[in-house]
């Protein structure tokens, strides 16, 4: 009866993992085709990849998407641990829970209103004062930050509020103004947090597709936008391998945080027999 | 006689006062509540209390929880306003003053370690916030990581310490600033029993060797008992009886607090006479006379109950020679030993009959070992209970 269970599950999971991953791999298979036409397999090579860095417009598209994206995380982060803090911290002021509730609407909001929205917040901020004169990188990474900075303060508001406010009171009673407390123990606290929320607003910002083409400009492609408007034409060997590229990077990255985390892991649990020895 | 009787009395006075100021029309409290109320919302946590609380005093909050012990310590630290009434530390009234400025600190239930920060920059945090000198800063966090036998840790951060020790942490970061109050919540609250035993002495000795005034709120009576100088018996947001552990324990003035603390037997009865020294109470229930010491304000007919602590009760198997007040006649009901002492439960005899009666509890201390099993005094023996009548209290609530 066990036994039978557990061949089932491992079933169901092995056909979820295939779901999951024989499409990407068939990309990173289909990257190294030497093939013009894509399904077509014509032996190994990376002509692609050569040609790929020889590309200016992809280079210009994936410098524009790493500026936003690191610009848009550093301010989203900022913006959103100011709302988190205020949301949790400051106490009950006028129409809290209104604004608590409204700082996760963009979670739920259908990005093409989103996008539709603030093209249209552009425009006529352009008519009233004349800024900004072209659309381009700054009204995408603006688009960007309102949006992210939502993730961010819904991130730093649930560690807030499982994170014990004694801490704070603890400093304050120690002589700590309120100010100062903020810097000394709970923006520290926070630090994990906000790394997250940078994180999530880095990577929002650079897979977005639909906000991003409602507000960019003439010349002012973003990867996500090249990608699809060349694909668009057909598949093409040349996106394969820059598809796989980023594959590749995100793999890594997860790597390298799984690494990190095992090893906090492990030194916390070194920790805890060292307190009980 | 009289001039020896007068001399006398005034250096008792003196030299008692010290010890316990509160007897002291003279001297100024230096912690003063005034009608201190806190609502949360439509709910009262604390009810107009007014409390006196004097310099070097260990002066414990007991009561059960919910009781608002907290919400007041709270509003001593600072971090509650009260909704009505004053608070006054030290001649000042604290109603505007920050938390960051009271003279007092305080350690949290949970103790509230800065987790990022290591044993030494913990206790060196309130320090550093006053402007002291660096050099007199780590002079102090040592002397203070020393009194508390932390030396070897100070460069460990609190997840890498054990309960009793994250304990002393907290309690050097509070001490270190030397508060003219420290104000601790429970602070023995998360140790094991030993731990716990040993930790009640040296926090006796630290405010000792210190005379800080310590306010300690627990939920825990042997804590309190041990601990204070004085105790607040606290419930539903009011303060029940103030007094010295043994006031409390011997003089309870409510059924409640005799029951809270210790615990005690009660005898429903009228009062048939009031002298000035003694006083006779007519029990339905054990058909029994009681003889109490001298109580005050008890007219004729007045209904009261006679409490009687457990160990206070004396118990034979041979029949007393004479017959007279306080005595009770029953039958060993249970037993439970506790190797020290062991705990009788004597179920008396009503109207003539042993079915049914009222459960007594006696101790008794096992100065001689049970042989084979069997106690000196055996389940189902008969046997006959008595006390002093200065043992006993008339409690009219
Ligand atoms: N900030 C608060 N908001 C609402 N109710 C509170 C607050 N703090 C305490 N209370 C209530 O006040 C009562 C007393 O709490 P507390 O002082 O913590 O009791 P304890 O004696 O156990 O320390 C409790 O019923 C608690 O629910
Ligand atoms: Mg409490």
């Amino acid at each position: 009866m066990k036994k039978q269970r557990s061949t089932f599950l491992f079933s169901v999971l092995c056909f979820g993992m295939a779901f999951l991953y024989i499409p990407m791999v068939m990309l990173v298979i289909y990257s190294f085709n030497y093939s013009k036409i894509v399904p077509v397999w014509g032996g190994f090579s990376t002509r692609w990849y050569a040609k790929l860095f020889e590309s200016e417009e992809v280079w210009n598209a994936l410098t524009l998407s790493l500026q936003i994206a690191v610009i848009n995380a550093t301010f989203a982060t900022l913006l959103g641990t100011m709302a988190g803090l205020a949301l949790v911290r400051f106490g009950r002021f006028r129409g809290r829970t209104i604004f608590s509730g409204m700082i996760s609407a963009p979670l739920v909001m259908p990005e093409v209103i989103t996008g539709l929205s603030l093209l249209m917040f552009f425009i006529a901020l352009q008519q009233l004062v004349g800024w900004p004169e072209k659309r381009g990188m700054t009204t995408i990474t603006i688009a960007h930050i309102t949006f992210s900075l939502a993730y961010v303060a819904v991130i730093i508001q649930s560690r807030l509020s499982g994170m014990s406010q004694s801490l704070e009171e603890a400093a304050q009673d120690l002589g700590a103004k309120p100010f100062r407390v903020m810097f000394d123990i709970t923006l520290p606290l926070l630090t994990p947090g906000m790394m997250a929320g940078w994180l999530l607003a880095f990577t929002l910002s650079l897979d977005d597709l639909v906000i991003a083409s409602f507000v960019k400009g003439p010349g002012s492609d973003t990867l996500p936008i090249l990608i699809y408007s060349r694909v668009r034409l057909g598949l093409r060997p040349d996106i394969n391998a820059l598809a796989t590229i980023i594959i590749a990077t995100v793999a890594v990255g997860v790597l390298i945080a799984g690494w990190i985390m095992i090893r906090q892991y492990k030194k916390q649990k070194a920790d805890q027999q060292m307190a009980a020895s | 006689m009289t001039i020896f009787g007068f001399g006398w009395e005034i250096m008792t006075n003196e030299t008692n006062y010290q010890d316990r100021q509160w007897l002291d029309p003279d001297a100024e409290p230096f912690i003063q509540l005034r009608g201190v109320t806190k609502q949360f919302g439509s709910f009262t946590a604390v009810k107009g209390v007014d409390l006196d609380i004097y310099k070097g005093e260990l002066f414990s909050l007991l009561g059960g929880s919910g009781c608002g012990k907290t919400t007041l310590l709270r509003m001593l630290a600072g971090f509650e306003t009260p909704t009505s009434g004053t608070i006054y530390i030290d001649g000042m009234a604290m109603n505007d003053v920050p938390p960051y400025e009271r003279p007092v600190n305080m350690m949290f239930q949970s103790y509230a370690l800065f987790p990022h920060m290591t044993v030494e920059s913990n206790v060196a945090y309130g320090l550093k916030r006053d402007g002291v000198k660096k050099s007199e800063i780590a002079e102090r966090v040592d002397a203070m990581l020393s009194m508390v036998e932390l030396s070897d840790f100070a460069k460990r951060k609190p997840h890498q310490l054990s309960g009793g020790q994250r304990q002393r942490v907290a309690l050097a970061r509070a001490l270190v600033k030397r508060p003219k109050v420290l104000l601790l919540d429970e602070p023995l609250v998360a140790l094991d029993k030993r731990l716990r035993e040993q930790t009640q002495f040296e926090l006796m000795n630290i405010q000792d060797k210190l005379g800080v005034t310590f306010i300690v709120v627990t939920h825990d009576q042997e804590e309190a008992m041990t601990l204070s100088t004085r105790i607040a018996v606290m419930d539903q947001g009011q303060f029940m009886q103030i007094g010295t552990p043994t006031e409390i324990y011997e003089y309870p003035e409510t059924k409640l607090i005799a029951n809270f603390i210790g615990s005690v037997n009660m005898f429903e009865g009228r009062v048939v006479s009031n002298d000035d020294d003694h006083m006779l109470v007519d029990s339905v229930e054990t058909a029994c006379r009681f003889e109490l010491g001298a109580v005050a304000k008890a007219e004729k007919g007045a209904k009261l109950w006679v409490a009687v602590r457990p160990e206070k009760i004396s118990m034979s198997t041979t029949a007393p020679q004479s017959v007279g007040t306080n005595q009770i006649k029953g039958t060993v009901h249970d037993i439970g030993y506790l190797g020290n002492m062991s705990i009788y439960r004597i179920q008396l005899d009503q109207n003539g009959s042993s079915e049914g009666g009222s459960l007594v509890e006696v101790t008794v201390p096992n100065q001689v070992r049970p042989k084979d099993g069997k106690h000196a005094i055996d389940w189902d023996d008969e046997v006959y209970l008595s006390w002093h009548p200065e043992s006993s209290v008339a409690l009219f609530r």
